[in-house]
């Protein structure tokens, strides 16, 4: 129990952070849970107001909002720029195993194809999802609407979860499905731009794997069950002694799963 | 030999990346611009003109949690409507009017005004829609969403009209006034009707704009200034003392001419 706890003590604690995040929205607009005379969390993963007085805006929408030739208020664009700085502190893609709800439902997903054993069936390259960031802007100045916003599964299932569901799970059904019979990673790894987006604050990320290579047996373990396995060059990270990818997404799956314990969080090193 | 090879490569790969991107980036506008919008969304007091409020709205949700009545909700997939900006069914809770305006103080971007005073917002527009159906065109006394008005007297007014049939009743007519009507929708949710006769319907499909070439004579205050002298608060006998003097100066005029009677 103990070391079954120690294992997965990164999989608890990203578990207890995503639906926590989720379950304070949820509070605030279902019961007005309040502390101190003021909610927590008010809003949700778009936009929100932190203590009362905190803006948090998702600095992608924000960008995208700002593509349609609108201009937003300071207080939004502030909120941005507070959970910008925040990623490109704690690693960018900490967003994808922390905070984001899809994360579940790709993460099980994962964990039932692994079980099948079921084979990828398409082939989509990792740099689609940078494509499709850029088409989201440029279609956001074309049309004249926040062109990701108004698709993101990711946008809807959170929305559901927090305002109320109707058919915000089909969103989540698609994702499961298109990763458990398309492509392995297939959503997270390969089409999500918003993932995308936050890989690229995360290139600087204050917060880093450590590698220590001179344990390393090169068994392969770390590559098997890390989602960006591409992250995990051993002779790259074995020069650099991190993970240096922005698209690392700091889920510290290879720090519990390494049996030799190369891996560990820390701080990023001056080399 | 292996230069031109990777050249090569490299020219498909451009053609294989742009045409994905357009095929993708067609179907992707495609859906942006046809998605079923609604037309008959009430969005929040304050929001601005539709398609800046839909391209500001971030979809936080801030609004729907501020709104103490439980108002408002963000369109949810499968429902009508752009997936996840604030409406609301007046018929089901109307807007209450806070003199304080919560949902939009708390819009983080703008997409309601936050400076909007409650009796400046416009919804929609209150329209009596089914006069067949409306108790108070049969003749029966009813004047709920009268009485339910926030702007009674100002945005709901009642038209009293003789009942001929019995010679001695009148019909109660609601009439509404678009300068003042807010479109909360607290008539249209009290209508006790089974659906309900009068109903809150967004500017753009309630109101007829007329012609500017229009002049209504009897609201002009100013004529048009092509005439000469036509300062409206010209006496009767100053006219007539003007049109002497045009008459004498013609006279003058001909008179000077001299050689007329030679």
């Amino acid at each position: 129990m103990i070391s079954w706890l120690k294992n997965n003590r990164f999989l608890i604690s990203r578990r207890i952070s995503q639906i926590g995040i989720l379950l304070l929205f949820y509070v605030s607009v279902h019961f007005d849970w309040k502390v101190g005379g003021v909610e927590i969390l008010e809003g949700n993963l778009s936009s929100s107001t932190f203590l009362g007085i905190i803006p948090l805006a998702d600095p992608f929408a924000a960008l995208q909002i700002l593509f349609t030739g609108h201009s937003l208020f300071t207080e939004t664009l502030l909120g941005a720029g507070i959970i910008l700085v925040f990623y490109a502190l704690v690693g960018g893609r900490s967003f994808c195993s922390w905070v984001c709800p899809m994360n579940i439902v790709t993460d099980s997903s994962l964990k039932l194809r692994n079980w099948l054993k079921i084979p990828s069936a398409i082939q989509i390259s990792r740099r689609v999802r940078y494509y499709i960031l850029a088409l989201a802007l440029i279609l956001s100045a074309l049309t004249g609407v926040a062109a990701f916003e108004w698709i993101s599964p990711i946008s809807m299932l959170q929305r559901e979860l927090i305002f109320g569901m109707k058919l915000g799970w089909v969103a989540a059904a698609m994702i499961f499905l298109f990763d458990l019979f398309g492509q392995r990673g297939g959503w997270c790894g390969h089409l999500c731009p918003l993932g995308a987006f936050y890989s690229i604050p995360g290139k600087m990320s204050l917060i880093r794997i450590q590698f220590n290579q001179d344990p390393c047996t090169k068994c392969g373990d770390c590559h098997r069950i890390c989602p960006e396995p591409q992250v995990l060059n051993l002779r790259r990270i074995g020069e650099e002694s991190m993970v240096s990818s922005g698209n690392c997404t700091n889920c510290g799956r290879c720090v519990t799963v390494c049996p030799e314990d190369c891996f560990q969080f820390s701080f990023r090193t001056k080399k | 030999m292996a230069k031109t090879s990777s050249r090569r490569d490299f020219f498909i790969r451009v053609g294989q990346v742009s045409t994905a991107s357009i095929v993708g980036g067609a179907l992707w506008g495609h859906v942006l611009v046809e998605s079923k919008a609604n037309a008959f969304a009430l969005r929040p007091p304050g929001a601005l003109p539709e398609k800046d409020f839909l391209a500001t709205c971030i979809k936080c949700g801030q609004c729907v949690d501020a709104c103490p009545y439980e108002t408002l909700s963000l369109t949810k997939v499968g429902e009508d409507g752009e997936i996840g900006v604030p409406h609301f069914t007046a018929r089901e809770i109307p807007c209450y009017m806070c003199e304080d305006v919560p949902c939009a103080r708390s819009c983080p971007t703008g997409a309601l005004d936050r400076e909007i005073e409650i009796n400046d917002s416009r919804m929609g527009l209150a329209v009596l829609i089914d006069q067949e159906a409306c108790i108070a065109f049969q003749g029966l006394r009813c004047e709920v969403c009268y009485r339910q008005c926030p702007l009674i007297d100002k945005a709901l007014t009642i038209n009293y009209r003789p009942q001929e049939r019995t010679g001695k009743h009148a019909f109660f007519e609601p009439v509404v006034h678009s300068d003042v009507c807010t479109g909360c929708g607290m008539c249209e949710q009290v209508c006790i009707l089974e659906e309900s006769a009068i109903r809150i319907l967004p500017h753009k499909l309630a109101q007829g704009k007329l012609g500017s070439n229009y002049r209504l004579g009897w609201k002009e205050k100013t004529k048009i200034s092509n005439f000469k002298d036509s300062s409206p608060e010209k006496t009767k006998e100053e006219r007539q003392q003007e049109s002497n003097e045009m008459l004498n100066n013609a006279l003058d005029s001909l008179n000077d001419m001299g050689t007329l009677y030679d």
